[in-house]
């Protein structure tokens, strides 16, 4: 980056060069700026619609809260009391940490499987599960919800929607991890084995504390993936009471589709979690998403 | 993003395999032992797998050539009925019907009601184009600037949040009520409002904007770090050599980072084949059905109209289209393995 700008900033000793560069360097910073400013206003009008008053939203636009400073609480009270969506916000976490925590395990495990243990067809298996990583949820949906009403009504649950979640999420867990495991010093490895570790041992005691920041990178995705996800919690959460927010909000919609208050502050209290991980975690999810995410 | 980590790979690219060690013991026995320790590692993610993924696989593509019923069972074979049906029948998902063939891909691409098929081809062309076009120039542009983290947390956010807010979002912006709608507030002085999701002819184009904004901060990030990854000195060679910026990014920059773009689209494409949530909560596939795309037909068909055999139909024809990347996957990962 500095050494794209050098040239340009050589010659900026003299005033004449120095607004030459300004000049030049202009449309730059405004076209850079305009496109940030298109990309922030959707989200930032929504926040401040949430915190005005019912009477302010109808009269005027959110941009007048600009000048005129007329906060109020009111709308999250009323939208987390009144509509449920304060219990649609717990169960989305219900939902969303059981359902990071299994891939990430079962993926974990048979990602150390595929780096470092030798077994038949290992490769051809490994194969068809960089194949699995595509498949649209489409061809699942039906037969699942059949296999969890006939077996113990586990749509009426959380189970059905954990172990769809489990299962869409463990081909990139395995893949993604897998990639990371094989970069770990073989000698490491090697020399532990020869210590009588066994492979649960070399597991827990090395690869997975050497391995941190590629499990949390999966995490943050799963975790994300499955609090931002709607058609599996549309399909496999029959129950009312226990859908996650995702699917409550649309029910919110057409039932409230003009308080504009209500669906501001619901739509922040869903957006709230993803921002906060987003923010605290940037680099996590950033390395997760260059080292092979397919599924958003 | 750090350097080491170079041009990003998704699936398409794998980093090369190590050799794996062999099995510890070299006795019969214990080689046995180890390789059933590797099954027993992989079993549980092995046994989720096929139970949650491959056999419904198989079942939704065995329900695609039968009539079912609402417990979704395989009440009457009828061969491809249910695929002839929806490319020659179903004006909702394919209508063919108001095009001429006079210049078919102006039509294509200027008729708005030729049925989800189409309206998802709309996805395809505007949403990549728009989605790479804007995240290169982001890449590239903010790479110029001090300011450049901040430019890309901006553009990055609406990636984390869920598409059913971001329909919440956009919902807002494109509400009639200028009071509401900043598109309609801004053209207040010249036009009258208009109604951006009640229209056939604007409501596509709204849907794609709006998860464009949603989708430009990952192809500007995936770009983003690429351009990191080339070598400073070959763009310090091409400036000694008298080039000018615009000839540097294309003749330089532009040739280096046709791989990460090439990946990005791929996975721009299969984002677009089973895009639903942001059209299920802004427009329900309306007004009427102009906004339906494949993904919404799917779930439509299967749960709403009760019909699972002609939902499944369609759930095949979107595992036709992505199955390309799928081939393309495994191929890359096995020549890669051939090179080692």
């Amino acid at each position: 980056m500095a050494t794209i700008e050098a040239p340009v900033l050589a010659p900026a000793d003299s005033i004449s060069a120095r607004l030459v560069r300004f000049a030049t360097r202009t449309p730059l910073h405004i076209l850079l700026i305009g496109i940030s400013v298109i990309w922030l206003v959707p989200t930032v009008g929504l926040a401040i619609t949430s915190f005005r008053k019912r009477p302010d939203i109808a009269s005027s636009g959110w941009w007048h809260a600009l000048t005129h400073w007329s906060w109020t609480l009111h709308n999250y009270g009323a939208v987390i009391h009144a509509t449920g969506m304060g219990h649609a916000w717990v169960n989305s976490l219900i939902i969303t940490v059981p359902a990071t925590l299994a891939p990430l395990t079962l993926g974990a495990l048979a990602a150390y499987g595929f780096a470092w243990i030798p077994f038949p067809f290992r490769d051809t298996i490994f194969l068809l599960i960089v194949a699995l990583m595509i498949i649209p949820i489409q061809t699942s949906l039906v037969p699942l919800l059949k296999l969890f009403r006939e077996h113990g009504h586990l749509n009426n649950g959380y189970w059905g929607i954990w172990l769809a979640h489990t299962a869409f999420g463990l081909p990139l867990a395995i893949f993604l991890l897998r990639n990371f495991f094989i970069t770990l010093p073989k000698d490491l490895i090697e020399a532990a084995r020869m210590d009588g570790a066994s492979n649960l041992a070399v597991f827990r005691r090395i690869v997975v504390p050497l391995s941190v920041p590629a499990l949390a990178s999966f995490a943050i995705f799963q975790f994300l993936w499955v609090w931002n996800d709607l058609l599996m919690a549309l399909i496999f959460v029959s129950d009312p009471s226990k859908q996650p927010m995702t699917v409550r909000i649309p029910y919110l919609l057409s039932t409230y589709g003009q308080e504009y208050h209500l669906l501001s502050a619901a739509a922040f209290l869903l957006m709230i979690v993803p921002l906060v991980v987003f923010f605290s975690l940037q680099r996590y999810f950033v390395q997760g998403l260059l080292a092979g995410s397919v599924k958003t | 993003m750090e350097a080491p980590l170079g041009f990003p790979r998704l699936s398409q690219a794998l980093p090369t395999p190590v050799e794996h060690p062999p099995a510890v013991g070299r006795v019969g026995l214990r080689t046995l032992g180890a390789r059933l320790q590797g099954l027993l590692f992989i079993s549980p993610a092995l046994a989720v797998l096929t139970l949650f993924l491959i056999y419904p696989a198989y079942y939704t593509i065995r329900l695609a050539f039968y009539q079912s019923d609402f417990l979704f069972r395989f009440t009457h074979a009828i061969g491809i009925a249910n695929f002839k049906n929806l490319l020659t029948n179903d004006p909702d998902f394919l209508d063919l019907s108001k095009f001429h063939g006079v210049n078919i891909l102006r039509e294509l691409l200027y008729k708005s009601d030729g049925g989800a098929l189409l309206n998802n081809l709309h996805w395809v062309v505007f949403y990549i184009t728009l989605s790479v076009g804007f995240g290169l120039a982001l890449a590239v542009l903010a790479a110029r600037v001090r300011y450049e983290r901040m430019v890309k947390s901006v553009i990055f956010v609406p990636m984390a949040i869920s598409a059913t807010a971001a329909g919440i979002i956009w919902l807002f912006v494109y509400n009639f009520d200028p009071n509401i709608g900043i598109v309609n507030a801004l053209i207040k002085p010249f036009h009258h409002p208009v109604a951006w999701l009640g229209r056939p002819s604007t409501v596509n184009y709204a849907l794609i904007f709006a998860y464009v904004w949603a989708s430009t901060g990952f192809v500007m990030v995936v770009l983003s770090a690429a351009i990191k990854g080339i070598p400073t000195e070959i763009i310090e060679a091409a400036r000694v050599d008298g080039a000018g910026e615009w000839e540097i990014f294309r003749r330089v920059m532009l040739p280096m980072l046709s791989l990460p773009i090439s990946i990005v689209t791929i996975w721009l494409f299969i984002n677009v084949i089973k895009v639903f949530d942001i059209i299920y909560v802004m427009t329900g596939g309306g007004p009427g059905t102009s906004s339906r795309v494949i993904a919404f037909t799917m779930y439509e068909e299967t749960f709403p109209n009760g019909r699972p055999g002609y939902g499944a139909a369609v759930a095949v024809i979107m595992l036709v289209l992505v199955a390309p990347v799928m081939v393309l996957n495994v191929r890359r990962f096995r020549s890669e393995r051939v090179v080692t």
